[in-house]
């Protein structure tokens, strides 16, 4: 790790000025769970890192009239804890208890959660987003085992667990630099990169995400996760579902994939096919069939197609049950 | 690999650590103010030293900081780029957590911040400052081990023992917070440290009679 100046303002406008000024080339600090890293692995090199959490704007969980707002540097463990989450925004409960470390829930925040980098193995070694060696990406002919399955041309995954259940529940994002603020839609957020300029996520040079805001009354929401280990690792594929329901059967569906794209993948095609339709154990399965619709496994990945499926179907039957 | 930067945040274009850059300017304006001679730089430098003063910038060169360590206030010289685990294994002398991974993906670190367990190789030490810090050698008491470090004794619950002090201040840190436990909330309780050597059984067993001991243990 290369040796960086340390700065630890209490204002937003404080830390929206250091990240303008190119001198001090500043990367912000939340949770340090994955910037500690990439400093250490020289994939961040930055001059100067910009510590937030001490900036009190920044923090909490609460809910309020315009919905459920959580702070950038809100911590897994306090959306793990929090009532409202649990029983108003199961998907977002279940995305954040599948992260068991309680180091990790401790340490990692909702911000950080958004802004992680992808954790491909091969831009973890210096290939940058896209993978690529002699104008090539290394991931089709490569180790893709836990590559994409909607990629290219590029094939990592979306490392964010709350991303998928965010877009699903119709989340909003804001983003301050120090000329202002802006909202986008967690389903905007996440960009999948055509080249090497951005990761994967819409965040400007310069930016804060500041906070997260979950519109009230989303409907009936829930997130179902297939991991390898149960600890200590991503999913391997997961879905977040939310159903508006009437007289039981479904006005409107949202089923967003995650850990199989550069982005959490949002299905119109398992949207379309839920309305109208009540949920049992048949349109479940149909609904997931749908979802994966359009998928392009890798020579290692084609196991993820029936995960994602299949996680899709659990989501169902769990609000359905619910 | 060292060239590669953030694409979205990178605006300087130097490459780190060659030569002269902004960065290594920046260097010799964090703390010492007093260090700039050359003039074309006057303005930036004059612009930076304005942020630098409202922000509270420290650094890149070594800074004081006062570490609250198992209840004792410890001053100690470190660069913002410092670990809280190299911080307490090489400055002051509290080896027992341990660097495995060092990217806050085994648990070897664990040590307790206000009342949390945290991976002591993913914080800095400066972010540190302030917070109540427990590591595994405040934990035990009058020469007495922990009732924690008692029950991985009598569990056999260690191998070659590089992760257990770990998952002894993990472990303790889960009984602080859940002291009547089932064996499956251990098990997840416990989600944050690997032990190569498979030592779990043991482990979650040392878990369920040190629940017992330290006056819990009901669900057990
Ligand atoms: C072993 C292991 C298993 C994991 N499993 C999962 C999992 O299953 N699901 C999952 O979702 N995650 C998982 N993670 C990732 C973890 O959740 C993230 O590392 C964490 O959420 C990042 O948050 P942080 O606050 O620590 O971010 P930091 O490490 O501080 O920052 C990460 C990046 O985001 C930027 N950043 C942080 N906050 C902001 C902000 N507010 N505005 C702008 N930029 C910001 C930083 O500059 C940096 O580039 C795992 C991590 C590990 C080590
Ligand atoms: S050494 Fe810190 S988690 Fe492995
Ligand atoms: S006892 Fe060897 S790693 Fe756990």
């Amino acid at each position: 790790m290369d040796a960086f100046a340390y700065a630890n303002p209490a204002t937003l406008s404080e830390a929206t000025a250091l990240l303008a000024s190119s001198l001090y080339d500043a990367q912000v600090l939340a949770g340090g769970t994955d910037l500690i890293s990439l400093m250490k692995d020289y994939l961040l090199t930055p001059a100067t890192v910009v510590n937030i959490k001490n900036i009190k704007e920044l923090g909490g969980v609460a809910k309020g009239p315009g919905g459920l707002r959580i702070g950038a540097t809100a911590t897994f463990d306090e959306l793990a804890s929090s009532a409202v989450v649990k029983t108003e925004y199961p998907a977002i409960h279940a995305a954040v208890t599948g992260l068991t470390s309680p180091q990790l829930r401790n340490m990692g925040t909702a911000g950080g959660d958004l802004c992680q980098w992808p954790r491909c193995w091969y831009f973890r070694n210096g290939y940058g987003i896209l993978a690529m060696k002699d104008g090539k990406s290394l991931v089709p002919g490569g180790e893709n085992k836990y590559h994409g399955i909607f990629g290219g041309p590029a094939y990592f995954v979306s490392p964010s667990s709350l991303g998928p259940a965010l877009i699903a529940l119709g989340a909003k994002v804001t983003l301050a630099n120090a000329a202002g603020k802006r909202t986008v839609d967690a389903a905007k957020f996440f960009v999948a990169p055509k080249d090497e300029t951005t990761r994967g996520i819409d965040l400007q040079a310069g930016e804060i995400l500041t906070e997260i805001v979950v519109p009230p009354a989303a409907g009936k929401n829930a997130t179902y996760e297939i991991r390898e280990r149960e600890a200590m690792d991503w999913p391997l594929a997961t879905a977040s579902v939310c159903l508006k329901m009437s007289g039981g059967k479904v006005a409107s569906a949202k089923v967003v994939l995650g850990h199989v794209g550069p982005v959490p993948v949002d299905s119109a095609k398992a949207a379309e096919f839920l309305a109208g339709k009540s949920i049992d154990e048949a349109t479940a399965e149909q609904a997931g069939a749908a979802a994966v619709e359009g998928a392009k496994p890798l020579s290692q990945n084609g196991y993820k197609v029936q995960l994602a499926k299949v996680a899709v179907k659990r989501a169902l039957l769990a609000v359905g049950k619910a | 690999m060292k060239d590669l930067k953030d694409p979205t945040q990178s605006t300087t274009g130097e490459t780190p650590g060659k030569g002269f850059s902004r960065r290594g300017f920046l260097r010799g304006v964090g703390v010492s103010s007093g260090a700039l001679t050359a003039g074309v730089l006057q303005n930036e430098a004059e612009a930076a030293e304005t942020v630098n003063e409202s922000a509270n910038v420290s650094g890149p060169g070594e800074v004081p900081v006062t570490l609250t360590i198992n209840g004792k206030a410890m001053k100690v010289s470190v660069e913002p780029r410092a670990t809280l685990l190299d911080t307490l294994r090489n400055k002051l002398d509290l080896t027992a957590a341990k660097r495995v991974c060092d990217r806050g993906t085994c648990g070897a670190c664990t040590v307790i911040m206000n009342g949390k367990a945290v991976y002591a190789c993913t914080v800095l030490a400066i972010d540190a400052q302030g917070k109540q810090i427990q590591t595994l050698e405040g934990l035990s008491a009058n020469g007495k081990p922990h009732p924690v470090s008692q029950a991985f004794v009598n569990n056999d619950a260690q191998q070659c023992g590089y992760c257990t002090p770990g998952f002894v201040v993990a472990t303790k840190n889960f009984l602080d917070h859940n002291p009547n436990p089932t064996e499956e909330q251990v098990k997840q309780g416990l989600g944050g440290n690997l032990c190569r050597c498979g030592t779990y059984m043991g482990i979650r067993k040392a878990a369920l009679e040190a629940a017992k001991t330290m006056g819990g243990g009901k669900n057990a």
